[in-house]
């Protein structure tokens, strides 16, 4: 986190995710950065928080601060967390940079009685327009990173990701939107709104009753 | 930060060359079936415990370590070996915690081992000293603490040995540590790490002044073979990149090599170097004993073979560091320890520090291991209650 940001008070995601966790319980923040997320949630929420990080620099800027915070990759390591083991279980803006995203979020559901995930929207109007006009990819929000250098090898918009969810049978019990001023709109469904006006979104989900495969993968 | 108050128990037991004998009304069960005591165990403390007996620090040493942390050593005069990492303002600070280490069961610097008399045969133990396990160690550690008064750490920690002796620590007397930091080791000896071990006592029992370990009675040392043992072992502790880094091909004082078996390279001549000032130092038969130790430990053989099982419902907060370029503990090794603590979701930090040093990066000037130790103390002392920033 910079200065500026430090000074203007958390991430405006990091705030919205802050406001689903009920206080004192055990989170998981999987690609945890430089623990940002965890010290906010520690300082507010007296949350009992770990973090996976697969950089090295983040790992010793989390462990630094006193936070519980291991080295490890989202995509091997989860494996090794038993069932129900955190009330909630964090992908803060990392889904993009995985490889196996369903495998992902079945597994933050069988670790965590709750995932909360957040998102960039690809689907954002700006994003539209370029490719439209320029016929180039764009950068990922926030970003200058071209294509071939970004580390968001899977962008997907608000839409794709709420159709996902459906298909694993995974429960959206909240879904909330951030536009680019940082304000906070909650959406229903698909978000036809929120998918044109959200730069990212942050769900917080449950496994549903159902049970995966309960509705078929809609590709539309 | 808060001042440490002064703590009228801990006077007492501040200061060097202390040591206590142990086990006298109830005898320490090793592993192997006997009973020990009384014993001696040798132990070095720096700083001040503090009035509720909270900031106490428990250091292990490793294999050829010992309880002086800190120099000047009495035998060499030179630092001690986790001088940069313990005193005033160091990340073990002498000005926050109350630092405990103690002579390992079987070692040669004062406590109970091989070189000490036997109280049976008024000879000294020699190949009569029962072996050793790093559970009894631990355990004979745990009795200096119940000496000391000191019913909780708020840290152990070690490296290598010391780093099983951490994990061994929190799998026997979990409710006694509040923190521990296991630092370059694993959960078990690897094969590779046994058959290192076995060469060096084998070089030991190979010099014909090893007398059958009855080299004291003789009045003779097995310095040769033991010198050799620390020449093999040494070369584990580096890295083929820093040996290749600090000596490359270089002669050692000449302009080319003599055809002989002289110390022509500047690598034979640090290793020869090594071992000699080793043998001033260290007793071959603890050599033995201890190297023995570490081979037998296997935590996970104690809990059905599940490493995980050894840490289910534990409070202690972990934190796991292991070097980039250490081959005799490496990185997957300690990833392992980690893997088992995320199994029973304990409260688990892990960094690998980019180092090319090999094994004895953990004694040496590293600032990621520094800067994660300063981190992970002071965060878990603010909740701990004490010395918080």
């Amino acid at each position: 986190m910079s200065e500026r940001q430090r000074q203007a008070g958390a991430r405006p995601d990091h705030r919205l995710i802050a406001e689903m966790v009920a206080p004192g319980s055990r989170l998981l923040d999987i690609g945890c950065g430089d623990g940002a997320l965890l010290e906010l949630l520690a300082r507010e929420k007296e949350v009992d928080g770990r973090g996976i990080e697969i950089s090295q620099e983040g790992v010793n800027a989390s462990v630094r601060r006193g936070l519980s915070v291991i080295q490890g990759d989202a995509e091997t390591d989860l494996a090794h967390y038993p069932d129900a083991a955190f009330d909630y279980v964090v992908l803060s803006q990392t889904l993009p940079a995985i490889r196996d995203p369903r495998g992902v979020l079945l597994e933050l559901l069988r670790i965590g009685r709750s995932a909360i995930v957040s998102i960039p929207n690809f689907g954002h109007w700006r994003n539209r327009l370029h490719l439209l006009t320029r016929g180039r990819m764009p950068a990922p929000l926030g970003s200058s990173e071209l294509w071939y250098e970004t580390p968001q090898i899977r962008p997907c918009t608000i839409k794709d990701f709420v159709m996902l969810c459906r298909e694993l049978g995974i429960a959206i019990e909240r879904r909330t939107q951030l536009d680019s001023r940082g304000r906070v709109r909650r959406f229903t469904g698909t978000g036809r709104f929120a998918n044109l006006f959200g730069e990212q979104a942050v769900f917080l989900l449950s496994a549903s009753r159902a049970g995966p495969g309960a509705s078929r993968p809609d590709r539309r | 930060m808060i001042a440490m108050p002064e703590s009228t128990a801990a006077a007492v037991h501040e200061g060097a060359g202390l040591s206590v004998e142990l086990g006298g009304e109830a005898p320490l069960e090793l592993d192997c079936g006997v009973s020990l005591g009384p014993f001696t165990l040798a132990y070095q403390t720096y700083g001040t415990l503090n009035r509720d007996r909270s900031n106490a620090v428990l250091l292990c040493h490793a294999l050829t370590g010992d309880q002086f942390v800190r120099g000047p050593h009495p035998l060499t005069g030179r630092a001690g070996w986790w001088e940069l990492m313990v005193g005033p303002g160091k990340p073990f600070d002498t000005d926050r915690y109350f630092v405990i280490c103690s002579n390992a069961l079987g070692g040669c610097m004062g406590t109970t081992g091989p070189k000490e008399i036997n109280p049976a045969t008024g000879r000294p133990w020699g190949l009569d000293f029962p072996v050793i396990t790093i559970r009894d160690m631990v355990k004979a550690q745990a009795m200096l603490l119940d000496h000391l008064g000191i019913e909780q750490l708020f840290c152990v920690s070690g490296g290598s040995m010391g780093g099983m002796q951490a994990l061994q620590w929190v799998a026997s007397f979990p409710e006694r540590c509040y923190t521990a930091l296991p630092i370059a080791c694993a959960a078990k000896h690897s094969a590779q790490n046994i058959a290192l071990n076995e060469v060096g006592r084998q070089a030991i029992m190979a010099d014909p002044d090893w007398r059958a370990g009855r080299y004291q009675e003789h009045g003779v040392n097995p310095v040769g073979g033991l010198a050799v043992a620390r020449m093999a072992a040494h070369i584990t502790y580096l890295s083929e990149s820093a040996l290749q880094r600090k000596f490359g091909r270089a002669l050692q004082d000449r302009s080319n090599v003599t055809y002989g078996f002289d110390a022509d390279f500047q690598v034979e001549s640090y290793l020869r170097h090594q071992g000699q000032s080793f043998v001033e130092r260290f007793d071959a038969n603890s050599y033995l004993y201890i190297t023995r130790a570490i081979d037998y430990f296997d935590l996970a053989a104690e809990y059905d073979g599940v490493l995980a099982n050894a840490f289910r419902g534990v409070d202690t907060r972990f934190c796991v560091i292991s070097f980039t370029s250490d081959w005799l503990y490496p990185t997957a090794e300690n990833r392992a320890i980690v893997r088992a603590l995320a199994a029973v979701a304990a409260n688990v930090s892990f960094v690998e520090v980019v180092s090319d040093k090999g094994h004895d990066a953990f004694l040496l000037d590293e600032p990621d291991m520094f800067e994660t130790l300063r981190g992970f103390l002071s965060g878990a002392a603010a909740r701990r209650g004490f010395g918080g920033p």
